[in-house]
């Protein structure tokens, strides 16, 4: 075997980074080890089934690679900040604008939302349970080791360096000969498969398990953002697999999908990689739309205004959002029948979009605000995103795109809407929804400060790209000359970017700090909430809800507390709840190896990992275990020691 | 476990129907898995480079037999199906068995086919149009083995516990993912095959 394709030459960053895994990994185990800890990690956390730690989990997952992906840009600004820079060498650049693309978006913007959803969404139907337990496990699992696939290998191989979209013929085997794209291909397939499963679990558990009274049209925003996000899920996936299939074929198998000789044809990737990819930017941003609509409307103490156009403008959204993906490539010569037609789907989106803005606007009108943290976001996310929205309509003009077309203007425009529309939904979805989880809330003072440093250095950071766009600085340069004049802007630009870091350092402090000081809240209910989530108790008890609700209206907690209509009925009996399994997290461990094998083509590893995986699903389907019972007396006890009563 | 006696036995608890919901959905994610795979196909059939084309490979003996055995099996799981649902658990399983052995066929002359394609030197590398028709038909059989698989466990289960609630839905749900598999294969037969020999 040939041992020098598993070593990374000649990259002091890189010899850095990888003792300080080591080291890292080390200490972990030292530490479990030292505080007897492991039982505990694997009976609570690695084979649990529970929907509410899952969701724990992904956030936890979600924010280390929000930093590692940080990083990542902070390499980026730096090296780009003044001309002629020697920070990092061109190979080294392009690695790492594409882990930072692709880790963004699939490593850290979707897990949040799904860690989101997978808390949330159960309690805001009023539900016990996700409808299959043991498959979200599964999910979870799949996702993290597909991560942890893709971040294992810039210390092991090389990273996949031809962009997060990883165009051919520059993505082959013959441009790309390290095995960085046989990475890009597992690590996304295994993490995609996932994914997919999330989206068919939880289009069953809105569908069918929402609490008795609780109609389509008196579901939560956030609940119906993410039914429609999981139906694009399940449509948009499948083609992801299909392209990273092909994509490992050609670069593994030597097949000719997408080459340039004997019948291959490279276009193919590019309309099948933005099938999949323009979809999921949707993915990502309409749960932000949820997320904000819940928070909007809670902090204005209004229903959200226009509750029928916002379920319509999404669907719309939705549909839409497959019918655009050649606005990626109008230059690359598809005709201007071709372009016209995306050009006119493309500028569409922006009318259910708009209509979705106005009915935000609409509910803060004569509302009695409350400028908590989460509610910052909200309202700052309003103005940045619609500078996003325009900037994206000037790139929908086919013609006028190839001026923008692979400029910095691009890479502003999408910032503009990923960073309002998901990093900062996510962060307030955070900050909304921590005190349910963990029973207490975090620092409102920290919040602001982090706050303002975030939403202030985030335009300082990119509003100079839109004008290094037009000056004609082309997207991933990874050094220029001072002549370009290209150096003032940058330099400001990473100004913005230090501003950023300092941001996020403060939300991480105030992580800290909270758990350390805040006090308890004691009704569940810290914000004076309007949906079901809020009518359990905090923390939240393992079964959700010891009696399920009856709903009668939208928004069915306000209305309870406001008409005193009765949510619970009847006595609480015995819960059922399924039991705990490691299968999730083994089955996890085997598609790692699995998929790490395939990078490297070791072929009867790869095939005995691959027939571990059949044994694990067979094993799967034997299991009879159908889980276990909480008596009711445990459960009266439970609720009254949550409610500070003593027992 | 709450029993709904008045609904079939594979639907007769929450946790089944929402099971048979749930794989309707999956089903739902593999169309557009197919789709693309047809729609690549579709892209590649004219690239041929110096390979040979479908009508210089194809030959129509074993696709017949193909279909007619998928075919045959996709009426026999329903059989199951119906046994299943008259408690005969012997007629059920010999039925299963059935089904089970004939998929083995389709992939036992699939694979033949693979190696007198190869034999003639037509492989995955050798152009577009061959690498789409590999994987297209590959990823078919695939599901096919896998179904194999997954049957024999879902046959063992029957064995050993009889017809329940949880082997009923089990059964029922392998079913649903046979036909569909038999879906899949009269486009492949329709749009691969006979337009390609044409
Ligand atoms: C936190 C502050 C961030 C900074 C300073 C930053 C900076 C950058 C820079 C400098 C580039 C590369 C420009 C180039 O060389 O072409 C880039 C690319 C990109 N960023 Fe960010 N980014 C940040 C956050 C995010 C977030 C939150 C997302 C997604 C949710 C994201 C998604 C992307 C994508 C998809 C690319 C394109 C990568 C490619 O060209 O393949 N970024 N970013
Ligand atoms: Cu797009």
């Amino acid at each position: 075997m040939d041992l020098e394709r598993f070593k990374v030459h000649g990259e002091p960053l890189i010899y850095g980074a990888m003792i300080s895994i080591a080291l890292a990994t080390i200490g972990i185990i030292i530490g479990l080890t030292y505080f007897k800890k492991w039982g505990y990690l694997w009976r609570e956390w690695l084979t649990t089934v529970d929907h509410k730690r899952i969701g724990v989990m992904y956030i936890l997952a979600a924010l280390l690679m929000l930093f590692r992906g940080g990083i990542d840009a902070m390499m980026m600004r730096l090296q780009t900040a003044a001309p002629e820079l020697k920070f990092l060498d061109a190979q080294h650049y392009n690695e790492v604008f594409t882990t930072h693309g692709l880790i963004m978006i699939l490593f850290m913007a979707m897990p949040f939302i799904i860690g989101l959803m997978n808390v949330i969404i159960p309690l805001q139907i009023g539900a016990r349970d996700v409808a299959f337990p043991r498959l979200n496990a599964v999910s979870f699992w799949l996702f993290f080791f597909g991560a942890m696939l893709l971040n294992i290998s810039f210390v092991i191989g090389g990273s996949p360096d031809a962009g997060w979209s990883a165009y051919f013929p520059l993505a082959s085997l013959e441009f790309s000969p390290t095995v960085g794209n046989n990475y890009y291909s597992l690590a996304l397939q295994i993490s995609g498969i996932g994914t997919l499963i999330t989206g068919v679990n939880f289009i069953v558990t809105i569908l069918k398990m929402r609490a008795p009274g609780m109609t389509l049209m008196k579901m939560p925003m956030f609940t119906w953002s993410v039914l429609i996000t999981n139906i694009i899920i399940v449509f948009a996936f499948p083609v992801l697999t299909v392209a990273l299939a092909l994509m490992m074929f050609d670069r593994l198998f030597g097949s000719q999908f997408f080459t340039m000789a004997n019948g291959g044809m490279d276009m193919l990737w590019a309309n099948l990689f933005w099938v999949w990819g323009h979809p999921e930017v949707y993915i990502v941003i309409l749960p932000a739309f949820g997320i904000y609509s819940e928070i909007i409307a809670t902090f204005s103490k209004k229903n959200l205004y226009g509750y029928t156009s916002m379920v319509f403008s999404m669907l719309i959204i939705s549909v839409l959002s497959f019918l655009v993906w050649a606005h990626h490539f109008y230059t690359m010569g598809q005709g201007a029948m071709v372009n016209s037609f995306f050009s006119i789907t493309t500028m569409a989106i922006a009318v259910p979009t708009g209509v979705k803005i106005f009915n935000w606007l609409f509910t803060l009108r004569k509302g009695r605000i409350t400028f908590t943290t989460p509610m910052l976001y909200t309202l700052a996310f309003i103005p940045i995103f619609t500078i996003g929205g325009v900037t994206g309509v000037m790139l929908a003009m086919a013609s006028a795109d190839y001026q923008y077309h692979n400029t910095m203007f691009l890479v502003a425009h999408f910032h503009y809407v990923l960073i309002p529309g998901a990093v900062f939904a996510v962060i307030a979805g955070f900050h909304y929804w921590f005190p349910k989880v963990f029973g207490f809330r975090l620092n409102d003072r920290l919040g602001r400060h982090a706050f303002w440093w975030i939403a202030i250095s985030f335009n300082v950071t990119f509003f100079p790209l839109f004008f290094l766009g037009l000056m004609g600085m082309t997207r991933r340069t990874y050094t220029y000359s001072a002549e370009t004049g290209y150096g003032p802007l940058n330099m400001l630009s990473f100004a913005g970017a230090v501003g950023l870091s300092i941001g996020f350092l403060i939300l991480v402090y105030n992580i800290y700090w909270s758990t350390r000081y805040m006090p308890k809240d004691t009704n569940g209910d810290p914000w004076d909430g309007r949906t079901l989530e809020w009518a359990t108790n905090s923390p939240i008890p393992a079964y959700n809800f010891a009696i399920v609700p009856k709903v009668e209206t939208r928004d069915a907690f306000w209305s309870a507390k406001q008409d005193n209509i009765p949510l619970y009925e009847g006595n609480i009996t015995k819960i059922h709840m399924p039991s705990n399994t490691g299968k999730p997290f083994i089955l996890g461990v085997i598609f790692f190896v699995f998929g790490f094998s395939l990078v490297f083509s070791l072929w009867i590893p790869a095939i005995l990992s691959g027939i571990g995986i059949l044994i694990v699903l067979a094993t799967m389907s034997f299991d009879r275990d159908h889980g276990f019972y909480i008596p009711a007396e445990e459960v009266i006890a439970t609720e009254k020691k949550l409610r500070g009563e003593t027992v | 476990m709450k029993i709904d006696a008045s609904k079939p036995l594979e639907y007769s608890t929450e946790e089944n129907s929402n099971k048979i919901f749930g794989f309707w959905v999956f089903l739902g994610a593999e169309i557009p898995l197919f789709a693309t795979l047809f729609t690549v196909y579709f892209v590649m059939v004219n690239r041929f480079a110096s390979g040979p084309s479908g009508s210089e490979l194809f030959e129509i003996g074993p696709v017949l037999i193909e279909t007619f055995l998928l075919l045959s099996s996709s009426f026999t799981i329903g059989l199951a199906v119906h046994a299943m649902r008259l408690g005969h658990k012997k007629a059920m399983m010999v039925f299963m068995a059935i089904t089970l052995l004939m998929g083995l066929a389709f992939i036992g002359i699939e694979i033949d086919e693979f190696f007198t394609y190869v034999h003639e030197g037509a492989t995955l590398q050798t152009s577009g149009f061959l690498s789409s028709l590999f994987v297209l038909l590959g990823t078919h059989g695939a599901h096919v083995s896998f179904g194999f698989l997954w049957g024999v466990v879902i046959m063992i289960q029957l064995w050993r516990q009889g017809i329940t609630p949880a082997t009923a839905n089990k059964a029922f749900i392998f079913s649903l993912f046979w036909h569909f598999l038999d879906v899949v294969w009269i486009f492949i037969f329709s749009f691969v095959y006979l337009k390609g020999l044409m």
